[in-house]
This record gives structure tokens, sequence and C-alpha cells, in this order.
């Protein structure tokens, strides 16, 4: 069963009503990823988070953790998995550290130590015995982080740890993140931030609309994003035999009239020189950018405006 | 410990560390004391309830009395204050996904609310008595009790009689608890829990006393909280105890499976 992957949903899908809020997910995150579901705010994250943990019963298909699903095995799906979904929640009634010894009594005892330890880690000792109706929003997040390690999992889901955090808890949280992927735990993050995704993950899915447009390696999404250019050659022919002989010049395809490729800016400053001394002229050279950002709202059907910014994109 | 001794045990700190535990608790005990304080201060008293004209002679007879004005609404208010919040008040505080990503199964956690609102319950009704047989006994005594069919009982007898008393009452305000619970579980909401748990008591209450109901009156939720006077004749009459018995196991039951079902299938989302 250990050899399961960490997560892998098949088919998956919720329906509310009409409403189709997961519509087939397939995901699977291998052991060690930090990877990173990637989608716009009411894409479908959360509710398939929520399937994972147990805590909603899909319309549809199925979601194993490590090889045990939820709903056929209950809370024992989720032995080695921590995390939240949505903001942390806690009793505010009750102090950070009596929230996190009750959630402690939910699983199996732990000693004080590690409940101080895992406050430390956290950063939140200080304030432990305050109760959390007075915490503020990056202090619940990370007594969500700190009531997670406490199961000392081997998996964490993390539903959009950063958002609402102002820019010191934001560095504070991913620096956190970063450093329990480097313990080697295996780190599913949901996200509505590109760059975030960018700085923690090796491996992405992109979600839009409840279905998934993307999924595999981060740097595969990255070359994908590489600037492409589009040149418009008197002698296609000839041009594309310098495009092929010049080094940084990559995916080269002849496209009627017009060649196209990918490089970087130095490459394509190059590549001019090199084409003025084999004396090809052309009439336009014009860069295809698509940024990661582009590529992502290209993907999630431009949930910010602007249908007329070109996004070559295929999936 | 066990996973659901470990569930109830936190269930109890929650409940005490809430204030709406110690309003309805905190009514349980002054109730009674008021109401002695207002007898020995006046004269004239309660004498169309049952032992109500013997109130001045013994302490005994305070808690009875006082178990007979708070059946009305009282002591169900205060149950359903709690019971109607037990579940929804996790749903209210977003908490409910936070206990329920650990490892335990929804069944213990729900075993766990519901033996906590049990304790309370019991702790109400014994707290209201035990109260009123002290404050009782401090203004009139410790004596002897007049019984409904007029024998005098020992005084150490009719504590026996009132604790036996305060166990079969404890039985219908468990079936105003359990309703509560369900409500909690299906609504979600605490206020609508408390009010719809309170209105289940009341209309049973009014049922009893509308005209033409007679035939199904002993069967009527409200009326077992008069189930204890079969203690007080002699000799004692078991018929009313024993009706009490399993038509409020039915009452407890079917509202708290309902929920259960509920509680286990239920989607957890925003709570």
């Amino acid at each position: 069963m250990s050899d399961a992957p960490p997560v892998e949903t098949r088919g998956l899908v919720k329906r509310y009503g009409d409403i189709v809020a997961v519509d087939r997910v397939d995901l699977t995150v291998e052991h060690g990823d930090v990877f990173g579901y990637l989608g716009p705010n009411g894409a479908g994250k959360t509710t398939s988070l929520r399937i994972m943990l147990g805590l909603i019963r899909p319309s549809a298909g199925s979601a194993r953790l490590f090889g045990r699903d939820p709903l056929i095995h209950g809370a024992k799906a989720l032995e080695g998995v921590a995390g939240f979904v949505e903001a942390p929640r806690f009793y505010p009634y009750l102090s950070g550290r009596r929230n996190l010894r009750l959630l402690a009594d939910y699983d199996e005892p732990v000693s004080r130590i590690r409940i101080d330890e895992v406050l430390e880690t956290v950063e939140l000792r200080d304030r432990a015995k305050d109760r959390v109706g007075g915490y503020s929003h990056g202090m619940r997040q990370r007594l969500g982080i700190a009531a997670a390690l406490l199961r000392a999992p081997r998996l964490l889901l993390l539903d959009e740890p950063t958002t609402g955090l102002d820019p010191a808890g934001m560095r504070d949280m991913r620096e956190l993140v970063r450093r329990l992927a480097a313990e080697g735990i295996t780190i599913l993050l949901s996200s509505h931030l590109l760059n975030e995704v960018e700085e923690l993950c090796n491996r992405v899915a992109i979600i839009r609309r409840g279905a998934i447009v993307y999924q595999g390696e981060l740097h595969e999404l990255l070359a994908r994003a590489a600037t492409s250019y589009r040149l418009q050659a008197l002698e296609p022919e000839r041009a594309l035999s310098v495009l092929l002989a010049q080094p940084g010049i990559g995916e080269v395809r002849l496209d009627g009239a017009a060649l196209r490729f990918s490089a970087d800016e130095n490459a394509v400053a190059a590549l001019t020189l090199a084409l003025g001394q084999a004396q090809i002229a052309f009439s336009a050279l014009i860069p295809e950018t698509a940024t990661l950002e582009e590529l992502f709202l290209g993907m999630t059907d431009g949930e910010s405006s602007d249908h007329d910014r070109p996004v070559a994109l295929a999936v | 410990m066990t996973a659901v001794a470990r569930v109830y045990r936190w269930e109890i700190a929650k409940l005490l560390a809430q204030k709406r535990t110690y309003l309805g608790l905190g009514t349980a005990i002054v109730v009674p004391i008021i109401f002695v304080l207002v007898l020995v201060l006046r004269s004239g008293g309660p004498n169309d309830v049952p032992l109500g004209r013997y109130i001045r002679d013994t302490g005994l007879a305070v808690p009875f009395v006082v178990l007979f004005f708070m059946s009305i609404w009282g002591l169900p208010l205060i149950t359903a204050l709690v019971a109607g919040d037990i579940v929804a008040s996790e749903s209210h505080n977003g908490t409910l996904k936070t206990i329920l990503t650990r490892s335990r199964e929804r069944g213990q956690v729900f075993a766990g609310k519901t033996l906590a609102t049990a304790t309370y319950t019991l702790v109400l009704v014994f707290a209201m008595g035990l109260v009123g047989l002290v404050a009782g006994s401090i203004a009139w005594g410790f004596h002897p009790l007049t019984s409904l069919s007029g024998t005098k009982v020992p005084a150490g007898h009719g504590v026996v009689l009132l604790l036996a008393s305060l166990g079969v009452y404890t039985l219908p305000l468990a079936g105003i608890a359990a309703f509560g619970i369900f409500l909690s579980t299906v609504t979600r909401n605490s206020a609508a829990a408390v009010v719809g748990a309170l209105m289940w008591a009341l209309l049973m209450q009014l049922l009893g006393v509308l005209p033409g109901t007679e035939s199904i009156r002993p069967y009527l939720l409200g009326t077992q909280f008069d189930a204890w006077h079969g203690f007080l004749r002699t000799p004692a009459d078991w018929a009313p105890v024993i009706r009490a018995i399993w038509l409020c196991a039915l009452y407890i039951a079917l509202p708290l499976t309902g929920a259960y079902l509920v509680f286990l299938r239920r989607d957890v989302a925003g709570e």
C-alpha cells in the first residue's frame, strides 16, 4: 500500500444540482512532489481537496491517498495525511495550545514537548496561551500548519496557504513549505498565484471550471511559455537551414511562408547577424510571447479578460 | 482511553469553556433558590400543584414542586440551549472539518457529542433537584414528606424517592435533547435548532392540554414529565414509570438515529 501514490484521483466528479464543481479530475501526486494545484478562484480546487479529505462525497469517481479511499476506509484513509481546506479553523474560545491538545487527542496521544515543537516550527510559541479568537489570519494559518504537523504527515494538503497573508506572512509561509518539503513531506498545494507555484512546486496541475487542463512537470510548462518567434523571410528554405544551424534556436518549423521557432533574446540577436551574413532578407521577426501568466490565463479561459491576447495553446 | 471517551472528554471541556453552558446550569441552580426565597418572604404558595401544599412542611417537597414548574418550558429551554448547539456550533465555527480530518470516525465524534449532551442534561436535573433540596431544608428543615397518597414518608426514604424521580424526569428531557441534536445536525444553525427543540417541547405540552387528545395523552413526551408521581404513591405505581422508560427510549432513539445517519453521510463544506 505504501507504494501507492500519495494522491490518486480517478474520474472525480462533484455535482451540485446542475453545477459541475469538479469534472472528471484525474490527479496523481507522486512521492516527494511539491505539487501545485493551480486555478482561479471557484475552479474546483477546494472541492477536490474536500473530497480527498473525506469531507464531502464525490458524485462519481474515486480519490485515494496512499491507496486508501476515505469513502471506503473512513478516517483510516487519512493515516499519514494532514492539511486543511479553506482557512484552517479552530475553537475561538480555547487557546492555541489547547486547540492543539484537543486535536492531538483526536489522533494518537502526543507529548507536550511535541506540541511545543510544532508551535516552535510555526513560530507561535509566544502566543500559544492566548485564545485563538484573538489571533490574526496569519497566525491561524500557521496554527493550521502546526495542527497538521502534529500528525507527522507524509502528505500535506494545503489549500491556498498564503491567501490573505501580508507579504511578510506569505514569504514566511513559503519558506515553511519549502522547509517541510525538504524534510521529505509530499505536498499538494492549491493556489491561484502563479509565482507561488513557480517558486515552490516541481509538478503542477491546472484546473479550469472543474476540469484539469494541464498536468505535468513545471519545467515542461515553463518550456511551453518560453518565448517563440515568427520569422517572415524572403527565402524561407535558406533561412530554415540557417535557423537549424544556429545555436540556441529550437522547435523550428516551417509554417507556410513563415518560420516559427523558440529562442531566448540573445539567440535571436545572434540570429539576426547570422541571417545578415548569409544575406537572407527578412521582412518581419516578431516575438510571439506567452508568459506563464498568459499561459495560465489562456488555459483558464482568460478570466481576467483580454481575449485578443495571442495565446498559443493546445493542451 | 477509547476513542469515544477521548472525544467525550473534549466535548465536556468545550462545554465548560462556553458561556451558554453556565447560563443553563446557572439557571437550573438559581431557580430553586429564588423559588425558596420568594416563599420565605411571602405567604401563600403553589397549592394546586402536586406536593405544593406541603412545601413549607419539609425541604424535601421543594425539588418536586420545582420539577413541576420547570418542566413546562424552563428545563426544555436550557436543555435545548446546549443540545441545539452541540453540532451547529462546529458548523458555525468551521471546526467540523478540523476535527473530521483527524483519526476519529464520524460515528465516534457523534457518540462523544451525544454523551456530552446527555451528561449536561443529567447534571442540570440533578443539580436543580439537589439545590432545591438543600435550599428548602435550610428554609423549612429536613422532615418527613407527605406522599401523593397522603402517607408520611421518612426523610431518608424521601431522598431515595427524589433521586429516582430525578432519574425518571431526565428521560423526557433527554428526548428533547435528542431532538435538539437532530435539528443541530440537520439545520447546522444553532438558533434554529434551539428554538426548534423548544417548539417541539411546547407542542408536546400543548397537545396534552387540548380537548380531544385524551387518547394520545399518555404517549406524549410532555406527559412523561409527570411519570415520577408514580414513585410518590403508596404503594408505588410503576405503570407511568415503565411507560416513560420505553416511550422516552423511542423519543430519544428516533431523532438520534436520524441525526447519526445524516452526520455520517453529509457533506462538510464551509463548516
